[in-house]
């Protein structure tokens, strides 16, 4: 019978035992609930090995790309190494390079010790080494050799702050990670995609456009990048460039002081959205009320990506 | 000589295919339902899909086994904020109506609206 690795720990599972019975055999602290396959509680992730088609029923297309799987309908037919998705390896970088994309954006440029294996789009904590520690999406591919973020500057904001202010390249910070399941998937290349985001929220999404027109996405692309009014807006000219270059690209920007709701801008542009896909990334009020009005406009809910950046709180 | 089998209620809805289909349709329903909507108001989308399957794939009759003191625990705070039979009515009605569009046959609508209903007091917390 196959052998489970979980975090150091095996486990030979018995005939008939699913891999989450196995694990909570071993006093494995893994979350579950229905033990059927459905609430998606007990997703893990296989490091190697392969967990079978059946626990991956249903699961959105990121998470199987990343080899998730539910641990309690999985009946492996050989051994497999499982981790709780998103615990990522820690390691260094070097900061490489800083630049104001905007008053209050700024670009941070990391040259990782090992390549990078992100997909655009996912994120990952960066750690000062007095172990501050924060999250942020990869606007860069991985092909690129290097990891792009997009640091909004927080009033008290600590990393942000030390990042703007103290700073210099050439230091060393910690990283861990990939994770999250933001990130464009092959197989649909005539599919319409949906990319809309504020603030910040951009930087997955200018990884993710630029990883579908690299991969050959012919399919009408929308990018709508929201902010309050024009000084929020970053990477315009690249956008503009990008869209020149390719037809089916069309970048929108939307300005609350001048169209309103970004949301309702963006819903009566589309009001039939079956058969599309959609990346909403940014502040959570916007990125759950988009949601919802996607999926009412006909987005089908499995081909819903979001990341919703919820801010640290300052003492942390 | 033939044999007949008489199926579980979930393999003649269609098991997991099923629920997949259904389930965007009626949770599409109960947002756009005024009469029960506000309950999920701020709630994430991603995780209500996930419990709506689960619910889902319990009135088909398929393996999911909540017990009575789950149903109460996940629904004592809704409860609190008013909920009550006129709500629980209403998801039984849309629900109804979404194995209707997918044309699902009427005695099969009823048997799942048997298992829905067998909730109803634990759901109310009565």
């Amino acid at each position: 019978m196959p052998v489970i690795d979980w975090e150091g720990q095996q486990v030979q599972l018995a005939a008939g035992e699913s891999v989450l019975d196995g694990l909570l055999r071993i006093g494995a602290d893994v979350a579950h609930s229905c033990r059927a396959g459905v609430c998606q509680s007990c997703l893990l992730k296989a490091s190697s090995g392969q967990p079978g088609m059946a626990s991956q029923a249903g699961l959105k297309a990121a998470w199987i790309e990343q080899s998730c799987f539910l641990a309690c309908v999985c009946y492996p037919a050989g051994d497999l190494a499982v981790e709780t998705p998103g615990a990522g390896v820690r390691s260094s970088a070097e900061l490489i390079g800083m630049s104001w994309l905007s008053p209050t954006v700024l670009r941070v440029i990391l040259q990782p010790e090992a390549p990078p294996v992100h997909r655009a789009g996912q994120y990952l904590t960066l750690f000062r080494d007095d172990g501050l520690a924060r999250s942020y999406s990869i606007a860069s591919l991985a092909d690129e050799g290097k990891i792009e973020l997009h640091v909004r500057i927080v009033p008290d904001g600590r990393m942000s702050s030390w990042l703007a202010q103290l700073a210099s390249p050439g230091i060393t910070v910690g990283i861990q990670g990939p994770a999250g399941n933001c990130f464009y998937t092959t197989g649909a290349p005539d599919q319409p995609l949906l990319l809309a985001a504020t603030g910040t929220g951009l930087a997955p999404l200018y990884g993710i456009v630029r990883e579908a027109l690299e991969q050959g996405h012919c399919g009408p692309i929308w990018l709508y990048h929201g902010a309050a009014n024009s000084e929020g807006l970053y990477l315009q000219a690249e956008l503009e460039a990008l869209a020149a270059t390719h037809p089916n690209l069309r970048y929108r920007p939307v300005l609350r002081d001048r169209n309103g709701s970004i949301t309702d801008f963006i819903i009566n542009t589309h009001p039939q959205l079956k058969g599309w896909r959609g990346f909403i990334c940014g502040n959570p009020d916007f990125v759950n009320s988009l949601k919802k009005r996607v999926f009412l406009s006909g987005m089908a809910s499995r081909e819903i990506h979001s990341d919703a950046f919820v801010p640290a709180p300052p003492s942390s | 000589m033939q044999r007949y089998f008489m199926n579980t209620l979930y393999e003649q809805l269609g098991g997991t295919a099923a629920v997949e289909a259904a389930v965007d349709i009626f949770y599409r329903k109960v947002l756009s339902d005024h009469r029960i909507s506000h309950f999920f108001e701020g709630v994430d989308m991603d995780h209500q899909i996930a419990k709506q399957k689960a619910f889902l794939t319990m009135a088909f009759g398929g393996p999911v086994h909540y017990t009575g003191q789950d149903m109460r625990r996940g629904h004592a705070h809704l409860v609190q904020r008013g909920l009550n039979d006129s709500h629980f009515d209403a998801v039984v009605e849309l629900l109804g109506q979404s194995l209707s569009e997918l044309n699902v046959a009427p005695g099969l609508i009823a048997q799942v609206a048997a298992i829905a209903e067998s909730t109803r007091a634990d759901v109310l917390n009565r």
